[in-house]
């Protein structure tokens, strides 16, 4: 069966070991929610899954379908069918999103493929027409002068192009008011299907109130401490992280 | 050195190679080299003996003759420039280089008629294809002389003459004796002496009044030999009303030992003319890359220098434009790309001698590794002038740490009813960015290729589509090249 496993990872940035032990399986059609206070280490799970070069993996191994990708380049990942959508996405001056994703859809075509230009520019367009984008959006350089809102929406409509198996969405909820927060989990949720598996981090409930999900996984202390169903995350937002925290000295 | 008469005899050797060439074209698209018989060699070193063997075998004036030798004179007079300019050029050996190589003086007006090993190279490089895609007319040079040079019959008959610069010297000296070595006199520097006593090959253009050359005429410059210098001499006049645009490119194979090539470009726009200039440079990392170009521009005239440098070990090359009349206007877009190894020391000239004129300056330079890019500007506008404009703008983009780059602005501006801009930036891409793509699917070469791309993109917008598409592809070869 399809998965994304995740198995005893430990990671370091440096010396500094943040990530002790983490463990957790994904399948495709499933939407993880991973929730945590702040410097727990969900931001650096999601570097090490994509392979960011900061992120030293010590021990433990993920697997993509039954295959570690833990040798591969942060380019191989992404065409294994990893997709991390960034909590703060890099400018990338003079390069159109049109441009940008067309690129990324060619990197993705065997040697001597060529992507057709007009087929491409198609799917290009029903996809931001699902995600109610406007056709002008893709003539913008990526990222460049977004608001928030506009980069988080930039990162969704890169998801829908790329159809990846798993996406691990960084905190996509931060730098968002409410309308930018319904908006994009209304894209995401428009994405959501058998097919894609989803772990969704964020450090507040209200996302979850948009993106409904599967199950909730509580991390403190570079490893997951609590899981449940979404009664979990509501659970959380009435008691706090304390609650866990208290929980776990107990032990 | 062999005398020019005996060489006269002396049968041409066609026992070429005739293996396919190496594999990896794509790859490295000059690095390539047949053999090719030369029947044409002044030998290696430079002399008096030299220069009157090139002199002797294009069969010049006498006129020609006296202004080589004084150029020699000037050029051993004069220091190196190594005061300002990088001590590098001190590793050119002049004694090593070779002067002249030829297989004969008259290009060939057919592809058919060109000599198969020289054909198949340009053959290779695309040349004939373009031609007949999208060109007015064509010069190809291999070395020293220009193999082939034609021009479609409908510009011909509109009466623009594209010859080759001994041609041009030979057969319509009323026309380009007035101004050559003008625009850039002998003595203008070391090199641009150099060049003015063993020039050879080169376009000579005279684009009559009124007359607009729809399609670009187009001058490819090739280096196949090893040791060489390539020295040709163009010379473009616009006469009044006129337009014309101007394409060179360049290649060489790679070699261990040093290879010069050291031009001339002088461009004359006569009243309401327009002249657009394009390079695209792309020499092996051999390449002591050391060039002059500068045009007059007349009142109401254009002169635009689009200068792509990619390739060479050392480019030293700072296109101007003299605003010599009432509203001429002067731009330079100059886009340089320093990979490991290469230094591309360039810029642009404006100088402003009319009252209203424009000059447009705008630099962009990329580090990679530890490639150095340096840009060097002049921009002077006199105080009894009134109501000039100048815009300079420079920007660098750095990958990798080890990377340099170094702004020489130099803007005199005299008088209180101009107008002056200067910006300029440097930027990085950084590890963020490019693990941003690859997690988009990228390769790490392809991602800093599309970095660079996206940089120079709204300067490349502005080329034609065949330079544009032509300068994307180079910059993804040497980006997919410097990725470790």
């Amino acid at each position: 069966m399809s998965s994304l496993e995740i198995r005893d990872l430990h990671v370091a940035i440096g010396e500094k070991p943040i990530l002790k032990g983490l463990s957790l399986t994904i399948h495709p059609g499933e939407v993880h929610a991973l929730m945590g206070p702040n410097g727990t280490g969900k931001s650096t799970l999601s570097k090490a899954i994509a392979g960011h070069p900061d992120y030293k993996i010590t021990q433990g191994d993920v697997l993509v379908d039954g295959k570690s990708i833990l040798a591969q380049e942060p380019d191989e990942r992404a065409r294994a069918g990893i997709f991390l959508a960034f909590q703060y996405p890099s400018e990338i001056p003079g390069v159109s999103i049109a441009n940008f994703l067309r690129a990324a859809v060619q990197a993705r075509m065997g040697e001597g493929e060529e992507l057709d230009a007009s087929g491409y520019y198609k799917r290009l367009y029903q996809k931001m027409d699902l995600l109610k984008i406007d056709r002008k959006f893709t003539s913008r350089s990526v990222n460049e002068g977004f608001s928030g809102g506009e980069k988080k929406r930039c990162e969704i409509l890169q998801m829908a192009m790329l159809e990846p198996k798993y996406a691990l969405m960084d905190e996509t909820d931060s730098g968002l008011d409410i309308d930018a927060l319904r908006i994009v989990a209304e894209g995401v949720n428009t994405l959501r299907g058998p097919k894609l598996g989803i772990l969704m981090i964020t450090h507040y409930q209200r996302l979850l109130n948009y993106i409904v999900p599967d199950f909730v996984h509580v991390m403190y202390d570079g490893r997951i401490v609590k899981s449940g169903d979404k009664s979990l995350a509501l659970e959380l937002e009435a008691r706090g992280y304390d609650w866990v925290k208290r929980e776990l000295a107990l032990i | 050195m062999k005398s020019p008469t005996e060489l006269e005899t002396e049968p041409i050797d066609t026992a070429f190679e005739t293996q396919n060439p190496t594999v990896g074209i794509d790859q490295v698209a000059g690095d390539f080299k047949y053999d090719v018989t030369y029947k044409y060699d002044a030998g290696s070193g430079l002399s008096e003996d030299t220069v009157r063997y090139i002199s002797t075998v294009k069969k010049e004036a006498p006129w020609i003759l006296d202004f080589r030798l004084a150029a020699l004179k000037t050029f051993y007079s004069k220091p190196m420039p190594t005061h300002w300019a990088t001590k590098d050029l001190e590793n050119i050996d002049f004694d090593k280089i070779r002067y002249y190589l030829s297989q004969g003086q008259k290009p060939k007006r057919t592809w058919d008629e060109v000599p198969e090993d020289i054909k198949r190279t340009f053959e290779r490089l695309g040349i004939p294809e373009q031609e007949r895609k999208f060109l007015a007319g064509v010069e190809a040079q291999f070395d020293s002389e220009a193999a082939y040079s034609n021009i479609k019959d409908i510009v011909a008959k509109q009466g623009v003459i594209f010859v080759n610069s001994t041609e041009g010297l030979r057969e319509h000296p009323e026309i380009f004796r007035k101004f050559f070595g003008k625009i850039i006199p002998t003595g203008d520097n070391k090199f641009s002496a150099l060049n003015s006593a063993v020039f050879s090959g080169g376009s000579f253009i005279y684009v009559p009044k009124g007359v607009k050359v729809a399609q670009p005429l187009q001058a490819y410059f090739r280096i196949n030999a090893e040791n060489f210098g390539q020295f040709e001499r163009t010379l473009i006049i616009a006469d009044e009303g006129s337009e014309v645009t101007y394409m060179e490119g360049c290649t060489a194979p790679k070699f261990s030992t040093s290879t010069l090539h050291s031009a001339v470009v002088e461009l004359v726009a006569l009243k309401g003319a327009k002249i657009q200039y394009i390079t695209v440079q792309n020499w092996s990392p051999n390449v002591f890359n050391l060039v002059t170009k500068r045009g007059v521009a007349h009142e109401d005239a254009e002169i635009k220098w689009i200068d792509c440098n990619i390739g060479s070990r050392l480019t030293m090359k700072y296109p101007g434009v003299v605003l010599k009349g009432r509203r001429a206007r002067g731009e330079v877009i100059s886009i340089a790309l320093a990979n490991d190894g290469q230094h591309q020391d360039t810029g642009a000239k404006m100088i402003h001698a009319a009252d209203e004129t424009t000059s447009t300056i705008i630099s962009k330079s990329i580090s990679v590794g530890q490639g150095r890019s340096t840009y060097r500007g002049q921009v002077h506008i006199p105080k009894h002038l009134k109501g000039c404009k100048n815009n300079t703008e420079c920007d660098a983009l750095l990958i990798n740490t080890n990377s340099r780059t170094d702004t020489y602005p130099a803007i005199t501006v005299r008088g209180d009813t101009h107008s002056v801009q200067h910006e300029a930036s440097v930027s990085k891409v950084n590890e963020e960015q490019i693990f941003y793509m690859q997690q988009r699917g990228l390769t790490e070469g392809q991602a800093m290729s599309l970095a660079v791309n996206g940089f120079v993109n709204d300067l490349v917008r502005q080329f034609p589509m065949e330079y544009s598409v032509e300068l994307k592809r180079l910059i993804d070869l040497e980006m997919e090249g410097s990725v470790g």
